[in-house]
C-alpha cells in the first residue's frame, strides 16, 4: 500500500496513540481513585487509555508488517 | 476547567510528535512538487482522511455541536445534503479534469481552461481569504482557551503559530496532511466518550426527544415552510441553496480541500479521495451534533450564558468539563488543539501553493529554477504564518471586521461553482463569459446582501438569507456566463483536451476488482446517505 511513502504515517499515529494511551491507562490505574466521576460506571481514564493503546499498537503492527514485506 | 499534570503531558506528547513528523519529513522535500503537492505519492486512505479533516476544524466541531443545541437534527443537512452529494460529484465527475490536467492548483486549472485574468481573480481572492481564515482560526483558538482554561491569549497565539510554522516549513503539504490524519483520530478518540455519555445521560434518543422542543428530532418533516422549524428555512433553500450552490461551491472548487486529492498517488486514488472522505463525514453528526442536542437537553440553559448572552458554542466545552476527569480532559483538549492547529496548517499550505504557483510564478518572477520556487514556498509559509498572527490580533481588536471579511469572500465563492460547471461540461464556454459571469455573480451576492441589510428583502433567519443569496449569485453567474459565451468566440477544441468533459478520455477501471472502483464506493456512500436521511426524516 504505502510503498512509495517516505514515512509510513502509521508509525507516528501508532506511537502517539500508544504513548498517550499508556500514560492515560497508568494514570487511571494508579492516580485517579479519588477523581472518579460519579456518572461513569467505569474508570474512563483506564479503559479509554487501554483502547487508545490497543489502537496505537494495531497501527504499529500494520506499519512493521508493511516494512517487513518491502 | 482546570488541567492537571497528566493533561499537560498529553498535550506535550502531541506537540512533540507533530514537530517530530516535520523533522522526519524534512529530507523528503527536494522539489517544489514534494513541498506543495507531496510529490503526488500519498495513498487514497490518507488523502481521504486529510480531505475530511481539512474541513473538520475546531470551529466546525464546536459550531456543529452549537448548531445541534440550537436547531437539533436540522443541522444534519450540512452533512447528508450539504456535503455528501458534492463530495461524490467532485470525486466522480470533476477529479478527472483536476488531476488529469496535471494542474497544480484550482486557479491553475482556471488558467488552462479559460485565461490569465480568471486565474488571477481566483488566485488573489483565495490567497487573501485563506490567510485571513488562518488568522480567524488562531484568534478563535486563543479566545476559547482563554475562556475555558484561562490561558494567556498571547502565549496561545504565539506558541501554536510556532508549532504550525515549524512543521509546515519542514514538511510542506505532507506534514500538513499527516497532521490532519492524526487530528482525525484524535477527534474521534477525544469526543466519542463524550458523545456516548451525554446521550446515555439524556435517556437515549427517546429521552432526548421528550426533553427537547418539538421539531428538534426531524430533518425533513418540518421543512414545508420556514415558519415550521427553528432554522427558519424551507426545503427548497436547503436543497438548492445549501445542498447545491454552497456545498458544491465549497467541496468542488475550494483549493484547501481539492489540494488533498491532488496529492494522491494516481487518478484512481485522487477520485477515491473525496469518496473515502464521505464515509466518516456521514457519521460525524453522531459525534458532534447529537451530543450538542444532548447538552441542550440535560444542562441548565443558564450554563450556556457567556457575558450575559446565550452562547451555544459552549455546548462542547460544557460537556468536556461535565464528564472528563483529569487525563481524559487532556485528550479532549488535545483534540481541539490539534484541530485548530491543523486547520491553520491547512490554510497556510494552501496559501503558500497558490501564492508561489499562481501569483509569484505568474506575475512576479516567472521562469526561475525549481529550487527558487521551493525557497519561495518556504518564505511564503513564514509569511503566511506571520500574516495569520497579525490577522488574529486585528480580530482581537475589531472582532466584527473578520465577520465582514468572511461575508465579502462568501460573495466570491457562491457563484464560482457555476463557472466550473460550465467550464468543465460545456466546451463552448469562453474566457470572457467565465470572468464577467463570475464578477457579476459576486456583485449580485453583494447587492442581495445590501438589500437584506436595508430590509428591502426580509427573511425568517440569517441562514435563510444566506441560502437565498447563494442561489441568486449562482444563477446570475450561470445565466450571464451563458449569454456572454454565446456572443464571444470559443477556443478551438484542440486546446481543450483533458479540460472539458466531452473532450477528455474517461478513466476506466475495468481491470480493477469491483471493490477498488470509485463508482462502487460512490454507490455504497449513496445508499448509506439516503438511509440516514430516511431514518431521521
Amino acid at each position: 500500500m504505502s510503498e512509495r511513502m517516505d514515512l509510513d504515517i502509521r508509525w507516528p499515529i501508532g506511537l502517539l496513540f500508544a504513548a498517550m494511551g499508556a500514560s492515560l491507562a497508568i494514570f487511571g490505574a494508579f492516580f485517579t481513585s479519588s477523581q472518579k466521576v460519579w456518572r461513569l460506571w467505569m474508570d474512563l481514564d483506564l479503559w479509554w487509555g487501554v483502547a487508545m493503546l490497543v489502537f496505537g499498537l494495531f497501527m504499529i503492527w500494520g506499519a512493521t508488517r508493511t516494512s517487513r514485506h518491502r | 476547567m482546570h488541567l492537571s499534570w497528566i493533561d499537560y503531558l498529553i498535550i506535550a506528547l502531541y506537540c512533540a510528535f507533530v514537530l517530530g513528523v516535520g523533522f522526519k519529513l524534512k529530507k523528503s522535500m527536494k522539489t517544489s512538487l514534494d513541498f506543495f503537492l507531496s510529490g503526488r505519492k500519498i495513498p487514497a486512505w490518507i488523502t481521504g482522511l486529510a480531505f475530511i479533516s481539512a474541513n473538520l476544524g475546531a470551529l466546525e466541531v464546536m459550531g456543529m455541536a452549537a448548531s445541534g443545541a440550537e436547531y437539533g437534527m436540522l443541522t444534519c443537512h450540512f452533512y447528508w445534503v450539504g456535503a455528501i452529494p458534492a463530495m461524490l460529484f467532485v470525486g466522480l465527475a470533476m477529479m478527472p479534469f483536476y488531476y488529469g490536467s496535471r494542474a497544480r492548483s484550482v486557479p491553475e486549472y482556471l488558467r488552462l481552461r479559460f485565461d490569465e485574468k480568471t486565474r488571477g481573480l481566483n488566485a488573489i481572492t483565495f490567497a487573501v481569504m485563506t490567510v485571513l481564515a488562518s488568522g480567524i482560526n488562531l484568534y478563535a483558538m486563543a479566545l476559547l482557551f482563554k475562556l475555558i482554561l484561562g490561558w494567556s491569549i498571547h502565549a496561545t497565539i504565539l506558541l501554536s503559530a510556532i508549532v504550525v510554522l515549524v512543521y509546515t516549513f519542514l514538511g510542506g503539504l505532507t506534514s500538513s496532511i499527516y497532521n490532519e490524519v492524526l487530528q482525525f483520530f484524535l477527534i474521534v478518540f477525544g469526543i466519542l466518550p463524550l458523545a456516548v455519555l451525554s446521550v446515555v445521560e439524556a435517556g437515549g434518543w427517546h429521552g432526548m426527544a421528550a426533553r427537547l422542543p418539538s421539531g428538534f428530532m426531524n430533518m425533513w418533516s418540518n421543512l414545508g415552510h420556514g415558519a415550521a422549524n427553528p432554522m427558519g428555512v424551507d426545503w427548497f433553500q436547503i436543497v438548492a441553496g445549501l445542498g447545491f450552490v454552497l456545498s458544491f461551491g465549497y467541496w468542488c472548487t475550494d483549493f484547501l480541500v481539492v489540494q488533498r486529492a491532488l496529492a494522491a498517488q494516481d487518478m484512481n486514488a485522487a477520485q477515491r479521495t473525496p469518496l473515502i472522505a464521505a464515509i466518516p463525514k456521514m457519521f460525524i453528526p453522531f459525534l458532534v451534533i447529537i451530543p450538542g442536542m444532548a447538552a441542550w437537553a440535560i444542562l441548565p440553559h443558564s450554563s450556556f450564558m457567556v457575558a450575559g448572552k446565550m452562547d451555544y458554542n459552549m455546548a462542547l466545552p460544557l460537556l468536556l468539563s461535565r464528564y472528563y476527569p483529569a487525563g481524559m480532559l487532556g485528550v479532549g483538549i488535545t483534540a481541539l488543539l490539534a484541530s485548530f492547529m491543523s486547520g491553520m496548517a491547512g490554510n497556510v499550505t494552501a496559501f503558500n501553493t497558490v501564492w508561489t504557483y499562481d501569483i509569484y510564478n505568474s506575475y512576479i518572477k516567472p521562469g526561475q529554477s525549481d529550487e527558487h520556487y521551493l525557497w519561495m514556498g518556504k518564505v511564503a509559509t513564514v509569511g503566511g504564518v506571520l500574516i495569520s498572527i497579525l490577522a488574529a490580533y486585528v480580530a482581537l481588536q475589531f472582532g466584527n471586521i473578520m465577520d465582514y471579511l468572511q461575508l465579502i469572500f462568501s460573495f466570491v465563492n457562491a457563484p464560482l461553482f457555476a463557472t466550473f460547471l460550465l467550464g468543465m461540461f460545456w466546451k463552448r464556454t469562453t474566457a470572457n463569459g467565465a470572468f464577467w459571469g463570475l464578477l457579476a455573480g459576486s456583485a449580485a451576492a453583494g447587492l442581495h446582501y445590501f438589500a437584506t441589510m436595508h430590509k428591502w428583502i426580509s427573511y425568517r433567519s440569517v441562514m435563510a438569507g444566506n441560502f437565498d443569496r447563494a442561489i441568486f449569485a449562482w444563477t446570475t453567474c450561470f445565466v450571464l456566463t451563458v449569454v456572454i459565451t454565446l456572443f464571444t468566440k470559443p477556443r478551438p477544441e484542440s486546446e481543450l483536451h483533458g479540460l472539458v468533459y466531452s473532450l477528455t478520455e474517461k478513466p476506466t477501471y475495468k481491470h480493477l476488482s469491483l471493490m477498488k472502483r470509485p463508482a462502487t464506493l460512490a454507490v455504497v456512500v449513496i445508499v448509506i446517505c439516503v438511509a440516514l436521511d430516511w431514518v431521521f426524516r
